[in-house]
């Protein structure tokens, strides 16, 4: 067994270990932290494949981004533990048969690239020979696939769009800071010398 | 220079697309509220993006590497989505209007949903037909919702949204698949490889992709949503959801099915044949019980599709051009029809607000004949009783079928249409033998009746000269054909990846 | 030894022990600087106040750092009894864990780095972005209003300031051609990026002040506000750890200022008396410059209210870089300067 193959048992028991702790953890934070060392070995597994761009990608959007984000509203929320692990067991069937199915579909599939090696075209590859893999992506990105690319970013301004729509409240008093009337305010606008004799007030 | 000819064939999205910025810096600089200008602004832009798809080049060719194809079928089908989303925004100001949702965002996020759809339809690589489902979906989650504060319009929204995330994931996986096991997502390459039924990956991805894509067309068993977002949703956006959604994804559906796998299609007629039957039969047997006229125009566009599925489970076959073209002449008399209906449906006011049951139709024709009129004509064409329009739509896929010798099929199509008029005619039996309630509906306004009026008029008249509908399918039907299923017969002169 | 055995001896265990000795040699480096540094701070800080500071301990008191540490490690470790103990005592190392294993790809001299790899910025990004995770799980894990409110602005100024810091360091990347630090380095040898992307250096500078939560953007340990945020239930070695690890994460940012824009190890002319000197030694002067200016930002400007913080961020950061990166790729588009 290469170094290599013992890294990537590593990540890959770690990646399924704490996948599972995900749906069985019963406090929901710490699903959402198996869920970032779930990211975490998956990048693993990508740097293993020589996907290192993708690895990083992985780690700094979805863990340093997109998991804060989760990790935040799930702390947020007020959540009975106990009711909700009450209705766990109800589903288990459904579930367990879904999961029967997925797992039969995949062994049949890749059982049947096992035994048929030529179906598979020819595998993507990771990396090109003389360039790194980030320069190779670069190339492509926005030549090739640069429709794909800024159409990506029509669906990520829907989602601005809908999220602004949805929960943006106009009130009708707030209170908002206004840098440019803070700085066109004059001395002697806004403070008034008075004399005040002792004793009397004004 | 080949990034031009790119941006010439792109052209109807990037004005959809630049019109939706442009409205939206409108919407967000302008403190007056402007959305019922800014929804003129966007039928503006969805007509003149429908009169650009019209004059682009006619015969086939690909843009951006075999990302997109443009051809006839796609030209039908984009123009006819554009002018059917157009339509709905004309439906919606009245309502926004009193019910106080008035928003601009809403027709900036319709014209964004409409350049995904737009690209669904030329999608002609997976990853396109991801990115255009994306795009559409996002602002369909959305518009379902834009209600906020009512809670049936966030449910509907929500609801909406997981099952579309969950047919989105299946979609995702079944071309994870498909590209596992082919090492491409070029829809002509993937062809290239002659798939047949035999391979088990490929097949899996099939099933998956179907899946997914039976989700957006809301065929059985697939169809779970669509009765509660059409319900929740706000009337004008069920409208739009009812319509131009489905003109896109059945189309996408088509190509991508058809294209992808000419080899196995016994593998997936078996699937088209399931889907429609089932639909068929949900539609007609679950609408029987409807009180909300929302939740029957649900199930009945369940079974509108499941009879334009018949079409497709036609194509599989010797006359593939009749199974193509009776698809699309169904689902365009559909979409016709389904707008005057809603039409008719947001014309459904009394002094205190809205109404939605169907039990506040009665003795509609006394009170505002030429409603009860539009309505009554409609129906006729959603049973299929000719010589209206609705009919030569069953028409033309029953003659499909039985063409692609599919027996039991348009046997079983005719029945469940038979069961299905039923409650079309219920309809227009309250509406005409039933008497008045004290309460009188407010009289139609003018947009409403006008577009009510238009398409009664297709619908009543398309028998007498049928010829330019036809025709135009035809061509579509042969560019279809011409392109993606003939084999050997590939444009794509691109570089492989 | 036969053949195989000393062909495995080759293959993992040299590099795995070479390895192992770069990275203690840098750790142990670091963490003594870490306790000069330290006081270096306390004393730039007491000498804008007119203070002596630290003056005890030690000759000038240079000694203070390890005699707080030393205090520190020998008092009581308190969890509190509602705390979530596993992710309690979790986050503080998890903040040293993360600050350490980012200066693995530091180069402080030419070749002297312990993983120079291609995408070294990109590393470095990732695991800063982690950074947050330390004080989130300390803030909820404390299970008290203080940490808890603490940490939810930590983690809202963290998030929207890497905004900023990843498109300051995209404009970088224009200019270099890639994404290795020592290549970003090397790319400065006629000219520091401090100088034509001075706009740049500024908000870069800025906004590791807040990324490192340092005054005047320390709201998430706000005392006026928030006691010590969410430190408030910390004492003894896991207060020391996460105070280790804060620190460490400044001198990071301190030395990626470097790299980025004041040219790493480089001198700063390159003729006879400044390139005689070790280019490490260079470095570390670059690296003091730095934390002097983090310092005497500490000591001289007030705190920001957090509403400004986030419009400082959002509305004059984000749309100021993300205008540079389209000047700056425009201009070396224009005039062909494209590495």
């Amino acid at each position: 067994m290469t170094l290599a193959s013992f890294a990537f048992y590593m990540f890959a028991t770690v990646t399924v270990a704490s996948a599972l702790m995900v749906i069985s953890a019963r406090n929901p934070v710490h699903s959402v932290l198996f869920l970032i060392l779930t990211f975490f070995n998956s990048a693993g597994i990508f740097l293993l494949l020589g996907a290192e761009f993708l690895a990083l990608l992985l780690v700094i959007v979805y863990v340093g981004a997109v998991a804060v984000l989760f990790l935040f509203v799930v702390m947020m929320l007020d959540i009975d533990f106990v009711e909700l692990n009450e209705g766990f067991l109800q589903y288990l069937p459904v579930g367990a048969l879904v999961g029967l199915v997925l797992l039969t579909e995949l062994i049949m599939v890749l059982g049947g690239s096992a035994i048929a090696p030529d179906m598979i075209a020819g595998g993507p590859k990771a990396t090109t020979d003389d360039m790194t893999n980030a320069e190779a992506l670069g190339r492509v990105l926005y030549t090739d696939y640069v429709f794909f690319f800024q159409t990506a970013g029509a669906i990520l301004l829907v989602a601005m769009v809908g999220a602004i729509v949805l929960t943006l409240q106009k009130r009708d008093n707030p209170k908002r800071q206004s840098v440019a009337a803070q700085n066109a305010r004059r001395r002697d606008e806004s403070v008034e010398v008075v004399k005040v004799k002792p004793g009397q007030g004004l | 220079m080949m990034l031009q000819t790119d941006i010439m064939a792109i052209l109807p999205e990037l004005i959809l697309f630049f019109g939706a910025m442009g409205l939206l810096m409108v919407g967000v600089f302008n403190t007056s509220n402007l959305s019922r200008p800014i929804s003129w602004g966007a039928i503006i832009i969805l007509l003149v993006a429908a009169t650009v798809v019209l004059f682009q080049p006619g015969q086939a060719y690909f843009a951006f590497n075999g990302a997109l194809l443009m051809n006839d079928f796609t030209a039908l089908m984009k123009a006819m989505t554009f002018i059917a989303v157009a339509g709905s925004l004309v439906l919606s100001h009245d309502f926004m209007h009193q019910e106080k949702i008035e928003r601009f965002e809403y027709p900036v996020l319709v014209l964004l949903a409409s350049c995904g759809m737009s690209i669904m339809i030329s999608a002609n690589d997976l990853i396109a037909v991801y990115m255009g489902l994306e795009l559409q979906s996002l602002a369909l989650y959305v518009v379902a919702s834009i209600n906020r504060d009512s809670v049936r319009s966030t449910e509907a929204g929500l609801k909406y949204f997981v099952l579309g995330a969950l047919s989105s994931g299946m979609l995702l996986y079944g071309v994870s698949l498909i590209y596992g096991f082919s090492g491409t997502v070029n829809f002509q390459e993937l062809a290239s490889l002659g798939f047949t039924g035999n391979d088990i990956g490929l097949i899996f991805g099939m099933v998956f992709l179907m899946a997914g894509l039976a989700f957006k067309i809301s065929a059985v068993p697939f169809h779970m949503w669509t009765p509660d977002v059409y319900e929740g949703a706000p009337t004008p956006v069920t409208a739009f959801l009812a319509v131009a959604p489905k003109l896109a994804a059945m189309a996408l559906f088509m190509r991508a099915v058809i294209t992808i796998f000419p080899q196995a299609q016994d593998a997936w007629q078996q699937i088209i044949i399931f889907m429609s039957l089932a639909s068929m039969a949900l539609g007609a047997l679950a609408a029987i019980g409807q009180q909300s006229i929302k939740r029957l125009m649900a199930y009945s566009s369940i079974g509108h599709i499941g009879f334009a599925l018949v079409g497709f489970a036609a194509i599989a076959g010797e006359n593939s051009a009749e199974g193509v073209s009776g698809v699309i002449i169904y689902i365009i008399i559909y979409a016709i029809m389904t707008l005057g209906t809603f039409a008719c449906i947001l014309s459904m006011r009394r002094s205190q607000g809205m109404v939605e049951n169907i039990d506040d139709l009665s003795g509609l024709s006394q009170t505002r004949p030429f409603m009860a009129f539009c309505l009554a004509v409609f129906m006729f064409s959603m049973a299929g009783i000719p010589p209206l329009a609705g009919f030569f739509g069953k028409f033309y896929v029953f003659r499909a079928a039985i063409n692609a010798e599919l027996y039991t099929l348009a046997v079983l199509g005719v029945l469940t249409s038979v069961i299905g008029a039923y409650y079309y005619l219920r309809i227009v039996k309250i509406m005409y033998l039933d008497a008045p309630d004290d309460e009188v509906n407010l009289p139609m306004p003018r947009n409403l009746s006008l577009l009510a009026g238009a398409s009664t008029f297709l619908m009543l008249l398309f028998f007498i000269y049928p010829k330019p509908l036809v025709t135009v399918v035809d061509n579509a039907a042969d560019a279809f054909l011409g392109v993606d299923v003939q084999p050997g017969y590939v444009h794509y002169q691109g570089t492989p990846k | 030894m036969d053949n195989a055995s000393l062909s495995f001896f080759q293959a993992y265990v040299m590099p795995f022990l070479l390895i192992t000795a770069h990275s203690l040699a840098i750790m142990i480096a670091l963490l003594l600087a870490l306790a000069f540094f330290m006081y270096a701070d306390r004393k730039v800080w007491a000498a804008v106040q007119l203070r002596r500071g630290p003056n005890v301990v030690g000759p000038f008191g240079l000694l203070q750092s390890f005699a707080d540490i030393l205090k520190y490690l020998f008092k009581e470790v308190v969890v509190p009894t509602t705390a979530n103990k596993a992710v309690f005592l979790l986050a503080p190392f998890l903040t040293m864990f993360l600050a350490l294993s980012a200066w693995a790809v530091i180069p402080f001299d030419e070749g002297w780095a312990v993983a120079d790899i291609n995408l070294g910025i990109l590393y470095v990004l990732a695991i800063s972005s982690l950074g947050v995770y330390g004080v989130i799980m300390g803030g909820w894990a404390s299970n008290s209003k203080y940490p808890f409110l603490g940490a939810l602005r930590s983690a809202a100024q963290m998030v929207s300031y890497e905004v900023s810091i990843g498109l300051v360091i995209i404009t970088v990347l224009l200019c270099v051609g890639s994404l290795n630090l020592t290549d970003i380095v090397l790319a400065q040898k006629n000219i520091w990026f401090c100088v034509p992307l001075f706009p740049m250096f500024v908000v870069f500078f800025i906004s590791a002040l807040a990324e490192t939560n340092r005054p005047p953007f320390d709201l998430p340990e706000a005392e006026s506000e928030l006691v010590a945020g969410f430190m408030v239930e910390y004492s003894s070695t896991p207060y020391v750890v996460f105070m280790i690890g804060e620190l460490a994460n400044i001198v990071l940012m301190c030395a990626m200022t470097t790299i980025l824009f004041l040219g790493g190890w480089l001198p700063p002319i390159d003729i006879a008396p400044f390139n005689m000197v070790p280019g490490v030694i260079w470095f570390t002067l670059k690296l003091c410059l730095m934390f002097f200016m983090f310092a005497m930002v500490k000591a001289m400007v007030p705190r920001y209210r957090y509403d400004q913080l986030m419009r400082l961020g959002w509305k004059i950061f984000l749309p100021f870089s993300l205008i540079w990166v389209v000047l700056t790729a425009g201009v070396l588009q224009y005039f062909d300067l494209a590495p």
